[in-house]
């Protein structure tokens, strides 16, 4: 599993009820990450739920989520799944700080059309 | 390849990291999406239901102790410490909500639908429940009462339907079709 691996492909938003699971691929990995490091015994769900919990009240002071109406976008869910996700991490000294921003800044340089 | 969003690129370092340091792998991720997918659904929920209506004995110990009547079927992926389960009546309509995220009893129900994430839809369901219920096709004459149920992290709850009088006669495949996922969450009837 190298750098160029892929967010999306293989991943098409599931089916259920009529509904998508996930919009985006990228929202099913953010999710199936924090579950598979929970289920590994990185933290504990309830940590992490914690984690969220904080992470949206945080948001919900700003203005931007004062405002926010519905249709609250999932997506909207799912960034602060992530940020709760690489904060409780941090926390936990799993993923050095600044270390996401850096390898960000180094996926988003990369030129397209050779992932593979 | 087309474009990725800011936030996917983060969550695909994020990933990167994570496997490089060995607390992670991409199959491991790959498992518990198919897991939510596929394996866990809001079937598990059905099954306990039509269980429910057609034993009595069991439906009674299902309303005093969710959690305890839910281990015989050793659901996977769960995250319920308690389960509680609600039962809607001719007089009662019971309805689920996470008024400050989205807390679920995913084993039972799978993946939440994105209109329980929606801040609409967990403050209003509270201040006029009546009023969301019938924007989901749940009008309810006045002598029902309407009871609303907010997860937490510690308590999830999950809605019993009434029973259909047709699902007597029916075989259990066909019982476990007649019970939605909305039914258990409680915004179908």
């Amino acid at each position: 599993m190298g750098l160029d691996q892929p967010l999306e492909g293989a991943l098409a938003p599931p089916m259920r009820n009529g509904e998508l699971a996930f919009e985006e691929p990228w929202q099913g990995r953010v999710f199936g990450m924090a579950k598979a490091l929970c289920d590994a015994g990185c933290f504990e769900w309830a940590e992490f739920q914690a984690q969220l919990v904080e992470t949206i009240r945080e948001w919900e002071r700003t203005p931007e989520g004062e405002y926010a109406s519905a249709p609250a976008e999932q997506e909207t869910y799912y960034n602060h799944f992530l940020a709760a996700l690489e904060r409780l991490l941090e926390a936990k000294q799993l993923v050095a700080g600044g270390a996401v921003e850096a390898r960000s800044e180094a996926f988003a340089a990369r030129p397209h059309g050779h992932d593979h | 390849m087309s474009e990725l969003k800011p936030q996917a690129i983060r969550a695909e370092a994020l990933e990167s990291l994570l496997i490089e340091q060995n607390h992670l792998t991409a199959e491991a991720v790959d498992e518990v999406i198919i897991r939510y997918n596929e394996r866990v659904g809001p079937m598990n929920g059905a099954r306990v239901v039509a269980k429910a209506w057609a034993d009595p004995d069991y439906k009674a110990c299902l309303l005093e102790d969710g959690t305890k009547a839910i281990e015989e079927f050793e659901f996977e992926g769960g995250e319920i410490d308690k389960l509680v389960v609600v039962e809607n009546t001719a007089t009662v309509h019971n309805v689920v909500v996470c008024t400050l995220c989205s807390c679920y009893p995913w084993g039972l129900l799978g993946l939440p639908p994105r209109w329980y994430k929606d801040p609409a839809y967990r403050s209003r369901i509270v201040r006029e429940p009546r009023a969301v219920l019938a924007e989901f096709g749940v009008v309810l004459d006045d002598d029902v009462e309407v009871k609303v149920w907010d997860s937490s992290a510690e308590v999830r709850y999950m809605v019993l339907p009434m029973r259909p009088d047709a699902a007597a006669a029916m075989d259990e495949r066909a019982v476990l079709e007649l019970i939605t996922r909305d039914a258990m969450i409680g915004v179908a009837r």
